[in-house]
C-alpha cells in the first residue's frame, strides 16, 4: 500500500515538474487565431501548447475570479480586464522577458491605457468594432436598393426590423455591447452613460425591436450569416468577416458585408494577460513575446480579419486586411468610434436585469 | 459494529456529496458580494483562530434572500421553470408509458435487446445529441426540408429557438429515465392479476386502468421525479434549443453567477430552488408512507 501511495505521489510530482517545464495553457476566444501559429510556437520553443477557447467574457471572468483556472495566458476584453486587475486576478508582466514590446502601436496603447494604465498587466492582442453583418442580397431584396445597411436604424428602427424579421436578425448576447449601440441609435450624448435614465432609454429601444430578433447569441451568428439563416447580425467585425469568407468559400450565393454604423460604433480591445496563479508564467511570457513578433501577429490578423495593436506587423498584413476600411478604419471613421468603461456592481445588476427583461420579452 | 458501518456508509455518502457542498452554497448565500478573488466576503480568517471564526459568522446575513423576495423576476423565473418542468414531465410520461408497456409485453427473449435500444443513445455525448436536434429543428433543417418535400407545409416551421424546441429537447433527453423505472415495475407485474380481472368481467381497457396502472404507480412516481427534478433546473437545453423568451431559473442562476458576478445572490437562488424541490418531495413521501401504513 505504502509503495503504491509513494509511486502515485512520485508520478504526480513528476507530472507537475514536467508540466512546469513544458506546457503552456492558453485560453482565447473561439475562431481567433491562425492555428498554424500554434504548431509554429511548439516547434520554435519546444513548449507544448494547450489551446482552449471560450466565447464570452463572463465565462472567462468567472474562472479568473474563482482562481485555479490552470491557464497561463487569457484574453479578456479591456473593460473586463480592468475589473479583473482590480480584483487581483493578474500578475504584472516582466517586461524584460518581452523584447517584442517595441513592436506595439502607440495609437492603440494610448486607447487601452484606460483599462490598464502603463500596461503593467497586459498587451493588446486584437481590436475591432461592433457593427452590422448584413446579407447584402437578401436585405436589398426586402428593403430595396437603398437599404440603410450602414446605419443602426437597420435593426433598431422597428419598421425595418419587422420587415427583416422573417429572414432573421441576431444580436450579440452581451448587454455591454447592445446597450451602448441602442443609446447611439437613440442619439444619446454619451453611449457609455450608465445612469438609470440612459438604461431606461436603451431598454426602450431594445424592447421595441425584441419581437423581431430571432436570437441573442455571441457566436452562432457567424454560421447563421454564412449559411443565409439570418439576414442581419449586430456582431463583432472580424466574426462577420469570417462569415463573409465562409459564405464565399461555400459558394452558396450568400454575400455577407460588414458595416460600421455611421452613427458611431463601439471600439473594443482584447488584451492578453497572465493570471496571478498561472502554473507556468515563464512560458506565458514566451508565448506573449511570440505573439508580439511582427510576422506572427500579422499571420493571426491575416487569418481572422481583425486589426491588431502591433505597428510592426502592418507591413506583413495582406491588402485585404490593412486596406479594408472595416478592419483598419480611416481617420474619419476612427473619430466616430467610442470606447466604454466597466459597470460597477450596482449598475451591472441593473444592466443584467434589463437584459433579461429585454430577452424574455417582458 | 458491522451494522453500524453498513448504515454509516450511505450517510457518509450523503454527507460528502450533498450536505457539505450544500452548506458551502448556504455559506456563500449569506455573504456579501465583493470585488475580490473569490468575489465575496467575508472569508474565514483561520490565522485569527476562534476570534476570526466569530468575526466571520457575525458578518453573515439574510440580505440576499430578502433581495430575491423583493424582485419579481425571480418568482417569474421559478414559476416558468415549474410550468416547463411539469408539462415536460407529463409529456414524457405520455410518450414513455406506452414504450415501457410494449417492452414489458414483448417476448422475454426480446426484452434485453429493447432495453439496450433505450440505453443506446447514452453512448453518445448529451451535448452532441442536443446539437443534432439543432440540425433537425432549424429553419433549413432536416425536419423542415422533409415536410416541405412532402408538401405538408409550404413555409418552413419555426421550431428552433421556441419553447416547443425546449419541450422536445427535454422529453427526448429524459425519456429513458421515465421508461426504465416504469418498465421495471411492469415487468414484475403478475399477469395472473390481469387475467383474474378479465375473468371477473373487466374489459381489457378497464383492466388496464384498474389493475395495470395502479400497480405500476411506484414506477410512474419514480420516473416522474427523475424527469421533473433535473428538468426544473435545466440550463443546457433551454439555452441551446430555446429562444431568448424562455425564462428558466437555471438561466437566471447562470446570469447571476456569470454576468452579475454575484455569487452570493446566485447561491441564494440555488438554495431556494432546492427548498422548492425538497419540501414537496418530503411532504409527498410522508403522505405516501401514511397511506401505506393505513393500507396495512
Amino acid at each position: 500500500m505504502k509503495t503504491i501511495l509513494g509511486l502515485t505521489a512520485a508520478t504526480l510530482a513528476l507530472g507537475a515538474v514536467m508540466a512546469q517545464a513544458e506546457e503552456v495553457h492558453v485560453y482565447n476566444w473561439s475562431d481567433y487565431i491562425d492555428e498554424e501559429l500554434l504548431s509554429k510556437f511548439e516547434e520554435e520553443t519546444g513548449i507544448k501548447l494547450v489551446y482552449d477557447v471560450f466565447d464570452s467574457n463572463e465565462l472567462l471572468e468567472t474562472k479568473m475570479l474563482a482562481g485555479g483556472s490552470g491557464y497561463d495566458v487569457v484574453v479578456p476584453t479591456g473593460t473586463f480586464l480592468q475589473r479583473q486587475i482590480m480584483a487581483g486576478a493578474f500578475q504584472p508582466l516582466d517586461k524584460s522577458k518581452l523584447p517584442n514590446l517595441e513592436n506595439m502601436w502607440d495609437v492603440i496603447e494610448k486607447r487601452t491605457d484606460v483599462y490598464d494604465p502603463g500596461h503593467e498587466y497586459s498587451i493588446n492582442y486584437m481590436w475591432g468594432t461592433t457593427g452590422l453583418g448584413v446579407n447584402v442580397g437578401k436585405v436589398q431584396e426586402i428593403l430595396g436598393e437603398d437599404a440603410p445597411m450602414n446605419s443602426l436604424s437597420l435593426i433598431f428602427d422597428p419598421a425595418n426590423a419587422e420587415k427583416l424579421a422573417e429572414c432573421g436578425i441576431m444580436m450579440l448576447d452581451a448587454p455591454t455591447e447592445t446597450v451602448p449601440a441602442a443609446l447611439t441609435y437613440a442619439g444619446w450624448d454619451n453611449p457609455d452613460d450608465k445612469s438609470d435614465e440612459a438604461l431606461a432609454k436603451a431598454q426602450e429601444v431594445l424592447t421595441a425591436v425584441r419581437p423581431f430578433i430571432q436570437k441573442y447569441h455571441s457566436s452562432e451568428y457567424i454560421n447563421a450569416l454564412a449559411n443565409g439563416d439570418v439576414c442581419v447580425a449586430l456582431g463583432w467585425s472580424g466574426d462577420v468577416l469570417i462569415a463573409r469568407d465562409r459564405a464565399a468559400e461555400a459558394d452558396n450565393g450568400v454575400e455577407v458585408g460588414y458595416y460600421i454604423p455611421t452613427e458611431g460604433a463601439l471600439m473594443w480591445f482584447d488584451m492578453m494577460a497572465i493570471p496571478v496563479d498561472a502554473p507556468n508564467p515563464e512560458a506565458a511570457h514566451t508565448f506573449l513575446n511570440f505573439i508580439m513578433d511582427a510576422q506572427n501577429m500579422a499571420a493571426a490578423s491575416n487569418y481572422v480579419y481583425y486589426a491588431n495593436g502591433n505597428k510592426a506587423s502592418q507591413e506583413y498584413l495582406i491588402e485585404d486586411v490593412i486596406g479594408d476600411n472595416a478592419i483598419y478604419p480611416d481617420e474619419a471613421t476612427l473619430e466616430n468610434l467610442y470606447t466604454v468603461t466597466p459597470f460597477d456592481l450596482r449598475s451591472q445588476r441593473k444592466l443584467t436585469k434589463l437584459w433579461t427583461e429585454v430577452k424574455s420579452g417582458l | 459494529m458491522r451494522r453500524l458501518i453498513l448504515i454509516a456508509l450511505p450517510y457518509l455518502w450523503l454527507l460528502a456529496l450533498f450536505l457539505v457542498p450544500f452548506l458551502i452554497v448556504v455559506k456563500i448565500s449569506l455573504s456579501d458580494v465583493a470585488l475580490a478573488r473569490p468575489p465575496y466576503l467575508p472569508q474565514v480568517d483561520f490565522a485569527a483562530g476562534w476570534a476570526g471564526l466569530k468575526d466571520f459568522f457575525s458578518q453573515l446575513d439574510f440580505e440576499n434572500f430578502a433581495f430575491l423576495a423583493s424582485d419579481d423576476l425571480y418568482w417569474r423565473a421559478y414559476l416558468s421553470s415549474l410550468k416547463i418542468a411539469l408539462i415536460s414531465t407529463v409529456l414524457t410520461l405520455l410518450v414513455g408509458y406506452p414504450i415501457s408497456y410494449a417492452m414489458a409485453s414483448a417476448a422475454p427473449e426480446w426484452r434485453p435487446t429493447l432495453m439496450m435500444l433505450v440505453i443506446l443513445p447514452f453512448w453518445t455525448s448529451f451535448l452532441i445529441r442536443v446539437y443534432s436536434w439543432m440540425g433537425i429543428l432549424s429553419q433549413n433543417g432536416i425536419l423542415n426540408s422533409f415536410l416541405l418535400w412532402t408538401g405538408l407545409i409550404s413555409e418552413p416551421l419555426t421550431i428552433m429557438n421556441t419553447e416547443i424546441a425546449v419541450y422536445i429537447g427535454i422529453v427526448y433527453t429524459y425519456l429513458p429515465f421515465m421508461i426504465l423505472p416504469i418498465y421495471a415495475t411492469l415487468e414484475k407485474l403478475d399477469v395472473s392479476l390481469i387475467e383474474a380481472a378479465e375473468d371477473l368481467g373487466c374489459s381489457r381497457a378497464s383492466a388496464f386502468w384498474l389493475v395495470t396502472i395502479p400497480l405500476s404507480r411506484p414506477g410512474i412516481i419514480a420516473g416522474c421525479f427523475l424527469v421533473f427534478i433535473p428538468a426544473l433546473g435545466e440550463f443546457v437545453i433551454p439555452s441551446l434549443l430555446g429562444g431568448s423568451g424562455t425564462l428558466m431559473i437555471g438561466k437566471v442562476l447562470w446570469e447571476e453567477f456569470f454576468n452579475n458576478r454575484d455569487w452570493p445572490v446566485a447561491s441564494a437562488v440555488a438554495v431556494v430552488l432546492l427548498l422548492i424541490l425538497i419540501i414537496p418531495i418530503v411532504l409527498f413521501q410522508r403522505n405516501e408512507q401514511k397511506n401505506r401504513e393505513a393500507g396495512k
